[in-house]
């Protein structure tokens, strides 16, 4: 609910905020910049009297003395070009040289506040800032809802890079953009009269005024008390006009002094609603405060990036089409229900695949998002849901009704069910929603087809692997040959093959491919990251660790031959010069943090490949440590050489290799054993852990880290949550 | 309009036992260009021993601006008078401001004058910006203002 109206209201007002936050960005300069050009009036501690006094002394027939919220001061003046305004010293009363009210400035103030239309203007303004605020309000709950809760605001953000861009983004420049927003708001409103700045319009002249022959200005007493720095205005009597008095408007409010008498007459303080108005005012321009109106300058920027990135983050999500379904029928007349709880789009996708091979086994299909889901199924012998789970473990925007109206679904005897969920392992509610809505199908009475199942990051042999069981229960063949819509790819051609491990069952091979050109679809990939390879036009694309990052100028991954592997086989086969079609994948919870800290990297067989791409960029020399394990040195021991190379420069700090099919037989949780101590001191000074390899092995090494851990009270759980235990598991 | 009729017809109608016969007059105001945003004006009018009579018009609707209509503030304090019904928008820079007031007869000619106080942010304040006298002879004629009116004329 909250991601729709943020997006949608967002993407309405984009072209607004934008403006505002260029125009409000140009305007955070002027208080910087005037607070550079007035002189210094540190200690000023000279009162009203005085420079009033040396004032009119020295120009003729001062009109008014003013102090601008910069500090500087200005004094208008009839001279001989009429009306004229100069900036003053404030120690002596001399003139510094003619002011005039900058014209760029002006043209962008009244740009920000009403486009040059008027109250039109400022009422899409106001709109626009009210708009700022529910953004803001809505993106930090959505954030809350990503990352699990709002104790866990901070967190490190998960997902794709313009995801977290925009998450890092906004999460720094909140802040000062509820503060902008709101103050704009807040004077908005003071314009159209529905709160009040507390002014009553002017102060009425006093009734009684002294009259005749004028003192001193500086032996009048009121204006004597007043120091400089409380000053905002003092207007002169008209030269010669022995009944008029001073008006004066300080820093605390506004009144009148007898020109003879020295005394102050009807003065107004200033009211809470004044007050409160001049905070709002300040807290919204940074008028005499130059630091500040840095920072709102820097928020300003910062919108204008949450703009673009927002659209970059709706743009990838609606890029993915909701595929098309032949022979959806109503859920009255069906006798298989699918429904579909969908983040993006992925997961239509398989719902599409299950659809047509249902309707191929010649059932009457009716699929639907699961919020669709009805009281009755007349027909209906079998429910399949296919659920994605949002970051926080809860329903999908599709989703979020399905669980209340489940409690009215009309259960029919006949009918079973059978939950498949889809997620990302690397979050920590994986498949969340998927279970609470398994365990909810159970309790309403439902009888099972099959268990619940999980599927990990669209994993399309997984779906099959599901499909042919469910098929079985169903009597029924589903060949769910899924073909994921993914996007578009480029050529990439093999310029180097290194081979290892002939002597065994799984050869391995690392192959540096060439990058395409520009033209030719070249994208930007850092290590760790995956490509993702089209062996054939209908087979799902097959995932490989990038050991390279876009700066290396090349492409490398590492590719161990599975038996019957149809894309490793083809990799295999590979001889330069050949060409693969293949695209990437950006894989940003598999990196290290962008600090200095430990990285303690650990990865067995082709595991290696990201840690190789790590290693080859440190050229920081950030500590980087590998465990690492092979079956035998003289076969498989990939990046032998390089793995010197970079210890040398010490780009790889240091680290240890095992190997499983020598003589002294040892795994790399063995090695992990041996180096406990070093690996928890590493822990507490802030080191991150990753790991990459094979689902058995992630396993043994989690029990291991488990057990290092232990004497210190933490786990592996722990740190994967302040993001400090990455895996990339295959 | 109607309300300011009303008063000035009692306030005349002490001096004029008869009928009073009243006239529109059409003050004209036009503005120098300036650099800033809309002036704010005060256009009211004094009687012949030079106290305030009554407001005319005030350009531009924020009232905690009309503290630097400083001749009109003093002139007004005094009566109590509210300005409801007699204020519009401010004037920006270059145009012109064109009132329509329905002034008693007996007020031509009798050393009334029409006085014009302005004030523009960022821009300075002008007491007495330009005054003209409320006279026949002054018809169609015109003065010129020392803050940022270019011209004042008065025509009935």
């Amino acid at each position: 609910m909250f991601r729709i109206s943020h997006t949608y209201l967002a993407l309405v007002a984009a072209l607004f905020v934008s403006f505002m936050a260029i125009t409000g960005s140009i305007l955070s300069l002027e208080p910087v910049i005037s607070w550079s050009q007035a002189s210094s009036t540190n200690g000023l501690n000279g009162s009203v009297a005085e420079l009033a006094n040396s004032v009119s002394g020295k120009f003729s027939d001062p009109q008014k003395l003013i102090r601008k919220a910069s500090g500087a001061f200005l004094v208008y003046y009839y001279g001989d070009a009429g009306l004229t305004a100069d900036h003053v010293d404030p120690l002596s009363g001399s003139s510094l040289g003619i002011y005039s009210p900058s014209d760029v400035f002006g043209f962008v103030t009244e740009l920000h506040r009403s486009f040059f239309i008027g109250d039109t203007g400022r009422l899409i303004t106001g709109i626009t800032a009210s708009i700022m605020v529910f953004l803001s309000l809505t993106g930090l709950a959505l954030l809350a809802k990503r990352l699990g809760g709002w104790r866990r605001l901070l967190r490190q953000p998960q997902g794709p890079a313009q995801q977290t861009s925009h998450i890092k983004i906004g999460r720094l420049s909140i802040l000062l953009l509820v503060v902008t927003a709101l103050s704009g708001v807040w004077m908005s409103l003071v314009n159209f009269d529905v709160l009040s700045d507390g002014s009553t319009g002017y102060v009425p002249f006093p009734e009684f005024v002294h009259g005749g022959e004028p003192t001193a200005i500086d032996g009048l007493v009121a204006l004597q008390g007043i120091n400089l720095g409380d000053l905002r205005e003092l207007v002169f009597p008209v030269a010669g006009d022995v009944t008029d008095v001073f008006s004066i408007t300080t820093a605390s409010g506004s009144g009148y002094v007898d020109q003879v008498t020295g005394t102050m007459l009807s003065f107004i303080p200033n009211s809470t609603w004044q007050k409160i108005y001049q905070a709002v005012y300040t807290l919204h321009t940074g008028q005499g405060y130059w630091w500040y109106a840095i920072l709102l300058g820097v928020g300003a920027l910062g919108t204008l990036f949450l703009v673009y990135s927002g659209m970059r983050v709706w743009w990838q999500r609606t890029r993915l089409p909701i595929p098309k379904l032949a022979n959806n029928i109503s859920d009255s007349k069906a006798d298989v229900i699918i429904l579909v709880a969908s983040q993006s789009n992925t997961t239509w996708g398989f719902a599409a695949t299950l659809h047509k091979a249902l309707v191929k086994n010649g059932h009457r299909v009716s699929t639907a998002p699961m919020n669709n889901l009805q009281r009755v199924y007349p027909q209906a012998r079998h429910l399949f849901i296919l659920a994605a789970t949002s970051g926080d473990g809860g329903a999908p925007d599709n989703a979020d009704k399905f669980l209340t109206k489940l409690e009215m679904l009309n259960v029919s005897p006949g009918m079973q069910f059978a939950v498949l969920g889809f997620g990302d392992r690397s979050f920590p509610k994986y498949c969340g929603f998927a279970g609470d809505v398994d365990a909810a199908l159970q309790a309403r009475g439902l009888r099972r087809l099959h268990n619940l199942f999980e599927i990990d990051r669209s994993s399309a042999s997984q779906f099959a692997e599901w499909g042919d069981d469910v098929g079985t229960s169903m009597n029924a063949l589903l060949a769910l040959d899924h073909t994921p819509i993914h996007p578009k790819t480029a050529g990439y051609v093999l310029i180097d093959r290194h081979d290892y491990g002939h002597k065994h069952e799984t050869p391995k091979v690392i192959l540096r491919f060439k990058l395409p050109n520009i033209l030719n679809g070249r994208q930007r990939f850092e290590a760790g990251d995956l490509i993702g390879i089209v062996s054939s036009r209908n087979s799902a694309p097959r995932f490989y660790s990038l050991a390279s990052g876009y700066a290396d100028g090349f492409l490398e991954i590492c590719v161990s031959k599975h038996p019957g592997g149809v894309c490793s086989g083809l990799l295999h086969e590979l001889k330069p010069g050949d060409r693969i079609e293949g695209f990437i994948r950006e894989n940003p919870q598999f990196r290290p943090h962008a600090n200095m800290k430990p990285v303690v990297m650990i990865g067995a067989g082709t595991g290696i490949a990201p840690f190789a791409g790590f290693l080859r960029g440190n050229t920081r020399k950030r500590p980087m440590y590998l465990y690492w394990g092979g079956r035998d040195p003289a076969n498989d021991f990939l990046y032998e050489k390089n793995l010197s190379e970079w210890h040398a420069d010490n780009r790889l700090t240091g680290g240890k290799i095992a190997f499983s099919r020598i003589a002294q037989k040892q795994y790399v949780q063995d090695k992990l054993l041996e180096d406990a101590a070093f690996i928890r001191t590493a822990i507490a000074d802030g080191a991150q852990v990753m790991v990459c390899g094979g689902v058995a092995m992630a396993r043994d090494v989690r029990t291991v880290i488990n057990d290092i851990c232990r004497p210190m009270g933490i786990n592996h759980e722990m740190l994967k949550q302040d993001g400090r235990f990455l895996e990339d598991v295959y | 309009m109607k309300k300011l009729i009303t008063i000035l017809l009692l306030s005349t109608a002490l001096l004029l036992p008869r009928a009073a016969i009243a006239r529109d007059v059409i003050i004209t105001a036009e503005l120098k260009s300036y650099r800033g945003p809309g002036a704010y004006l005060a256009v009211y009018l004094t009687k012949p021993d030079g106290r305030y009579d009554s407001t005319l018009w005030i350009a531009g609707e924020k009232q905690k601006y009309y503290g630097h209509l400083r001749g009109w503030v003093r002139a007004v304090s005094r009566s109590g008078e509210s300005v409801d019904g007699l204020t519009g928008a401010s004037v920006g820079s270059g145009r012109t401001l064109n009132i329509t007031a329905n002034l008693s007869d007996a007020m031509i000619d009798a050393g009334y004058q029409i006085h014009v106080d302005t004030a523009v942010e960022d821009g300075g304040e002008h007491t007495n910006d330009a005054v003209v006298s409320l006279s026949k002879d002054n018809k169609g004629m015109t003065v010129g203002g020392r803050g940022f009116i270019r011209s004042l004329s008065v025509s009935m």
